[in-house]
């Protein structure tokens, strides 16, 4: 070992670097790629699918045609129903962490629930779903059930995004506004959320936008193989994008590509979508920025 | 005075709910804990122990073993690690110390979309591109196999590695690299021979994750592995079809009667699962608490 370091390099080390900058050039571009390939890709296999009565359509011919108005209506519904259920709680539980916690066992205990329920499978939460609200609490398989389930499943994301924009904002706003005699509360919610709304929202969206695409959580608690129309109540099983994804292109035969790829790009749209909402509120946010 | 009582009496009570709401995080993985039990023990005394811890799954003949199916997450995760471990820390690398900006301004937000991309949509693109890719170019039977599951669980680790990698890369303290620059060292030689061993805790947290994040996928993994439950044997396992734990519960749980023997054994895999990812996540955290930031580790 000692001989070694302090002879002469086989190769210089100017060489080294460019050498292993290449390396590290090409390594990023191979992770790259495939993503901006997949997305390409999709959209010009779908695209030719998209038309109004795609969109709008109910499936026909057992699936094999017509549209996925029931799976498109469902996800808005889902994604709504998980907002309902984590935003309210996610951002308080946020508001806790950062300005009420104390430094104690607890708050330790609560850090380490909250890693998990990041760290847990989906489908584990889907059995969990399937355990307490569809069959100990009697809500069957149902809009509700899924909501809940995906609601709690996003609510690690919410939780710590909420805590961390609220910890980016400068310690002297709360000493100032105190000191002004307003409450916590009211310290709070004048001057520490409105300045971290941007970052809450943009955690919020991004949390939003994974539980969308979920398929494994609503698998046992919520959704169907086939439903010609729209659900009317949240007890209602209904169809979803990812779902109805899997269904078509593994359990369906005879199912043609081009729907396939429609369906994929409309949830892939849907996604992007919330992903670039959620891009932009951050930039905004990091220009407008004055402290 | 009295809105001034008001006042107050509703401040405490806003306080009261915000701070349930904090501790609801210990209620959701006691209840998520409490529910698996419940359904999943049983399997303990429903289902023959003998069968549950044997090496053949063939649930219409009361066989459970769950080695075939331990083993087939087993070898998809390795495999994925294999690919997404250089990868990741390649791109990390490349991001937080070698990119210029405007690199950086492309190759973040990609990374990000990929955190998003649903794992059915990934799934779907296995089966009908992936998979026919794969099969002559490995000269298969079939493409569906433990290692086209294992290049998609890949793609959809990377964005944990990359953005805790990168993490750690950035806590690095820039002092560090200004004496090991000043002693005439390469960007390069600074790299592997400082920032690199400074981080390596971090590395090593991206990595448990991303072990993490690849034994819970499902739908990706359940679309293209297969649907083998046979015990991967060997090296070329990697190339034969397989079947997940999470797989299994997600394929057979809609067919199974509720409090059948089945069903139990299923709940039972999923305590597996759950102990699982609790250790993962526990060594993960307690390896370096302090330093990154959580956001980061939970939204990717």
């Amino acid at each position: 070992m000692e001989s070694r370091r302090f002879s002469r390099p086989l190769i210089p080390p100017p060489v080294q670097q460019t050498l292993g900058f290449w390396l590290m050039r090409i390594i990023s571009l191979v992770t790259v790629l495939p993503i901006v390939a997949v997305i390409l890709y999709i959209i010009v296999r779908g695209l030719p699918a998209i038309h109004w009565e795609f969109l709008v359509g109910y499936p026909r011919e057992g699936m094999r045609a017509g549209g996925i108005l029931p799976a498109i209506v469902g996800t808005f519904y889902l994604t709504l129903g998980t907002a309902v259920v984590a935003v309210p709680l996610g951002v308080s539980a946020g508001v806790y962490m950062a300005e009420y916690a104390p430094d104690n066992r607890w708050t330790r205990l609560i850090r380490i629930a909250i890693i998990n329920l990041a760290g847990i499978p989906s489908v584990v939460y889907g059995l969990f779903g399937l355990g307490l609200f569809v069959l100990f609490l009697g809500f069957g398989t149902s809009i509700l059930a899924s909501s809940l389930t995906l609601g709690i499943m996003t609510l690690p994301v919410i939780i710590s995004t909420t805590e961390e924009a609220l910890r980016a904002v400068p310690y002297s706003f709360r000493v100032v506004s105190i000191s002004l005699g307003a409450t916590r509360w009211e310290t709070i919610w004048r001057i520490v959320l409105p300045q971290s709304l941007p970052g809450i929202l943009t955690g919020v969206i991004l949390g939003l936008e994974r539980a969308a695409g979920e398929t494994a959580p609503i698998l046992f608690t919520g959704v169907a193989f086939f439903l010609p129309r729209l659900p009317t109540s949240p007890l209602d099983a209904t169809m979803a994008l990812p779902y109805h994804i899997f269904v078509i292109s593994t359990q369906v035969p005879g199912m043609p590509v081009q729907i396939q790829y429609g369906t994929v790009l409309v949830l892939l749209a849907f996604v992007l979508t919330m992903n670039l909402i959620a891009t932009l509120i951050r930039q905004r946010a990091r220009a407008r920025r004055q402290w | 005075m009295q809105s001034r009582a008001i006042y107050i009496y509703q401040e405490r009570v806003i306080n009261l709910i915000i701070k349930l709401s904090g501790y609801s995080s210990i209620l959701f993985v006691t209840l998520i804990l409490l529910f698996l039990a419940r359904e999943g023990l049983p399997a303990l005394s429903k289902a023959e122990i003998s069968s549950l811890f044997g090496t053949r799954w063939y649930p219409i003949e009361g066989l459970y073993g769950i080695w075939p199916l331990l083993g087939g997450t087993l070898i998809v995760t390795i495999g994925a690690m294999l690919i997404s471990l250089p990868l990741g820390i390649g791109t990390a690398i490349y991001i937080s110390e070698v990119a210029p900006p405007w690199v950086n301004n492309l190759l973040k937000p990609l990374i990000e979309v990929l955190a998003g991309l649903p794992s059915v949509v990934l799934g779907f693109l296995g089966i009908q591109v992936l998979a026919p890719f794969l099969r002559p170019f490995l000269n298969l039977p079939t493409g569906l196999t433990a290692f086209t599951g294992s290049v998609l669980l890949a793609m959809i680790s990377i964005p944990t590695i990359v953005s805790i990698a990168e993490d750690a890369f950035n806590t690095v303290p820039p002092s560090y690299r200004q004496a090991a620059l000043a002693l005439g060292a390469t960007r390069w030689q600074t790299i592997w021979g400082i920032t690199l061993p400074a981080a390596r805790s971090g590395v090593l947290t991206a990595l448990m994750l991303g072990v993490g994040r690849a034994i819970g996928e499902t739908m990706a993994v359940m679309m293209v592995t297969g649907n083998a439950p046979v015990l991967p044997q060997g090296l070329n396992a990697l190339f034969m079809p397989v079947r997940t734990m999470t797989a299994t519960i997600a394929s057979e749980m809609g067919e199974v009667a509720t409090g059948s023997p089945h069903y139990h054994v299923l709940f039972f895999i999923g305590v597996v699962l759950f102990v699982l990812s609790l250790g993962v996540n526990i060594a993960a955290s307690s390896v370096s608490m302090k330093t990154r930031k959580r956001s980061e580790r939970v939204l990717s």
